[in-house]
């Protein structure tokens, strides 16, 4: 059964590695539902963050391809259950749409979205979440005009104790 | 650098030396004394410096890159080292993309250096420029672009290190033409170890242990080796393992020559047109061990009909390759000659009697409906079985075979005697026309010694006839078997079994090949009469000096056995 899966992957840092990563991936037609890099806890070492829909026996294979690249640590699958996860989105929406009734303090309050900067013409909200929560986020904005809104990649870190040592 | 390595101390103090100048010296410093290339605008200053390192690395030119880098590869895999490959950018870079592949897919170590355009150049379109990094990199075990002199010696020893170490593979280093011009203090440190790389997992002993309560416990047990025997340096611990045990083993294309062919246990070779036995006992094995080999789907044919009814015990050096195409109930990863030797001892005695004899049994059946056919054919036109039993019989299996892709590879592979290792040299996993000829020229270089004969169908020899030229100015002895069926003959085969006989674009009408190789200053002659082999092969083979023999065979000849596309490998075909 395909589902959701993200995949950790940690490296050396080395301008060429996220081509290795991805065609990986797309040699074997796995679309890349979000990707994300980023230094990790230990100083020079890299990780990826990668969602991919796909079944368990692929997933298992993928991360071995993973790790055998030569810059490659340590590459783990999980699932969301057993991560703890977030994406942010930004909105950018007219000042004066938005002043109209009371919808800023319902932003605030419902959505527990920020307000990042207010200028004479627009407002940029910051919403962090699950993809979801985002979108709900943008749903309910839609209505009064929505200029511009971007989701970032996934990052997570992962819930069982243990399973990146030695890296 | 960013991959983290650990270093030994510089191999000579510190000088001043060019980018280009740190390259030889580098090579010397890695024990190469022999390489392939050709050059071209980007790499002439590298090519310059080596004009005054020629007494210590011997530089081959072959007559295109892909020449070059075949004789690498044809040079790695007979003296199990490093294979090192010269070219420019641009189209001399592009040019090794096959042999790079090849060596991918095969295992084999090698390090390419590319010239590329000056750093200030990248990225603007140049004359000759090309992303080489980007093309190379699914084809490579790791590559890296150089742009400063000072990363040289360090690009160099993490890359003989990455090319042969754990699963060996090629490697590709692209410099750039400033840097090779560049001026810095050269030292050079060996490689020992990279933060981010294992090459070889830590062998688990309790795995050990299981793989063999199972091959103790079996009742139908069936070896089935490949490369990693070789590359693993583990043939002496496998020929122990199986004799201990009477186990029946098999081979797999690249795994002939790691046991000798005669060898009692040897049961034949693997897949679509291996041998009868093997092929139709996986299916009936209880216990199916694999040592170093891959389960390649030629080998396994349809997977959802492979070994079903067997525990598969799976020995091999890379992880990835555990339950990629095969599930495995016991893994043992690690370096197989370490593993064998934790296995030995726990493995019992025993004679496997009844069973060995159902391999004989089979056998038996495949020499009567093709093998005697095959070899001892009393009428019509000379077959290329035959050609080959009489190599086998005039070398006594002490020659190396270096064959190309096609009929002709099928036919040597399955016939050929082998009685030493590192003895077949042939493009395997990628399946490369061209690679035999430049390939014995490099497997010649590497073991001039031995007695190297190149089996090559007309096709695959036009794809590289042109290194007919660095035979000639190295003036190596290499025998050059043409198997003239004058047809792409294996593809022939499938038209005429699976597409009714329409021989779409398969028919060749050949040169003069005898006035070719004389052109070249080798001597030959072509035959097509059976009376005339035996001292064709003779002459050939006493020649002092490169020779190419022609050999006419028959036209619609086809290889069997054979698993069709898509079949179960018990569904094997003798006819
Ligand atoms: C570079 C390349 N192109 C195409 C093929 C497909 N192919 C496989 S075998 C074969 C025929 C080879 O003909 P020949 O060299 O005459 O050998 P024969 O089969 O006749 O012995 C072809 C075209 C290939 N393996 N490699
Ligand atoms: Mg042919």
């Amino acid at each position: 059964m395909e589902q959701a899966y993200t995949l950790s992957i940690f490296s050396e840092n080395s301008v060429g590695l996220l081509n290795r990563i991805t065609s990986i991936l797309t040699r074997r037609h796995l679309n890349i539902d979000s990707i994300n890099s980023s230094e990790s806890e230990s100083s020079g070492i890299y990780r990826f963050t990668i969602v991919v829909k796909t079944t368990e026996a692929q997933v298992k294979k993928l991360v071995l391809q993973l790790e055998k690249q030569v810059e490659v640590m340590k590459a783990v699958y999980h699932t969301d259950s057993d991560t703890v996860f977030q994406e942010i989105a930004l909105y950018k929406i007219s000042t004066k749409s938005i002043s109209e009734g009371n919808l800023v303090e319902k932003l605030i309050r419902d959505n527990n979205a920020r307000i990042l900067s207010v200028e004479s013409d627009f407002m940029i909200i910051e919403k962090t979440g699950h993809k979801e929560e985002t979108q709900e986020l943008l749903d309910f904005l839609s209505p009064y005009g929505v200029l511009e809104f971007v989701r970032s990649g996934r990052v997570s870190v992962i819930k069982p104790m243990g399973e990146l040592e030695g890296i | 650098m960013y991959l983290e390595a650990t270093l030994t101390p510089p191999v000579k103090e510190t000088m001043r030396t060019s980018g280009a100048d740190a390259v030889p010296r580098s090579f010397i410093a890695e024990d190469v004394d022999l390489i392939f290339g050709y050059p071209g605008g980007a790499i002439m200053p590298v090519y310059d410096a080596l004009y005054h390192y020629q007494e210590q690395v011997k530089h081959v030119l072959t007559r295109h890159e892909q020449g070059a880098i075949h004789a690498a590869q044809g040079y790695a895999r007979v003296t199990g080292k490093v294979g090192v490959v010269l070219a420019t950018s641009g189209p001399g870079a592009t040019n090794l993309i096959t042999g790079i592949a090849d060596a991918m897919i095969d295992s084999t170590p090698l390090v390419c250096i590319t010239g590329q355009v000056g750093s200030q150049l990248l990225g603007t379109d140049a004359f000759q420029e090309i992303d080489i990094i980007s093309i190379s990199m699914p084809a490579t075990k790791w590559n890296y672009q150089v742009t400063k002199a000072e990363q040289l010696p360090e690009a160099l020893s993490r890359a003989f290190y990455i090319a042969r170490s754990g699963r060996p593979g090629p490697v590709l280093i692209d410099i750039t033409k400033d840097a090779q011009f560049e001026m810095f203090d050269f030292a050079y440190r060996k490689c020992k170890q990279i933060r981010s790389y294992t090459p070889v997992p830590t062998l688990n002993l309790n795995r050990v242990e299981e793989a063999a309560d199972l091959i103790n416990s079996a009742k139908k047990p069936l070896v089935v080796f490949g490369q990693g025997v070789i590359l693993g340096n583990a043939e002496k611990e496998f020929k122990q393992l199986i004799e201990r045990a009477n186990l029946p083993a098999a081979s797999t294309l690249l795994g002939l020559s790691a046991l000798p062919s005669d060898h009692p246990l040897y049961v034949g070779m693997l897949g679509m047109h291996g041998n009868y036995a093997p092929n139709v006992l996986t299916n009936e094995c209880d216990v199916l061990i694999a040592v170093g080999m891959r389960f390649d789907d030629r080998v396994t044919g349809d997977l959802s009909r492979y070994a079903k009814q067997a525990k598969v015990i799976h020995f091999d050096i890379d992880p990835a390759e555990i339950n990629k195409n095969v599930q495995a109930d016991v893994a043992v990863l690690g370096d197989c000659k370490e593993s064998l030797q934790a296995l030995i001892p726990l493995v019992y005695e025993r004679s496997h009697q009844s069973w060995l004899q159902e391999f004989e049994a089979l056998k038996g059946v495949e020499q009567t409906k093709v093998i005697e056919q095959d070899l001892k054919p009393t009428s019509g036109p000379i077959s290329m079985g035959e050609v080959i039993y009489q190599v086998n019989v005039q070398t006594d299996g002490h020659a190396v075979l270096v064959t190309d892709v096609g009929q002709h590879q099928m036919v040597a592979s399955r016939y050929t005697q082998f009685k030493q290792s590192k003895s077949n040299i042939t493009s395997g996993g990628l399946g490369t026309m061209g690679f035999c000829l430049p390939a014995a020229l490099g497997a010649k270089l590497g073991a001039p010694e031995r007695e190297v004969i190149a089996v090559i169908g007309d096709g695959g020899f036009q794809m590289t006839i042109q290194e007919l030229g660095a035979i000639f100015q190295t003036k190596v002895a290499v025998k050059i078997i043409i198997l003239n069926n004058s047809f792409l003959g294996m593809v022939r085969q499938w038209q005429q079994l699976f597409f009714d006989k329409r021989y779409s674009s398969t028919e060749m009408e050949n040169p003069d090949f005898v006035a070719i190789a004389k052109g070249y200053g080798i001597e030959g002659e072509s035959i097509s009469e059976r009376e005339n082999l035996p001292a064709a092969v003779s002459e050939m083979l006493q020649h002092d000096g490169s020779y190419l023999l022609e050999v006419h065979v028959g036209q619609e000849d086809n290889v069997f056995p054979m698993v069709p596309t898509g079949a179960s490998v018990s569904e094997i075909r003798l006819e």
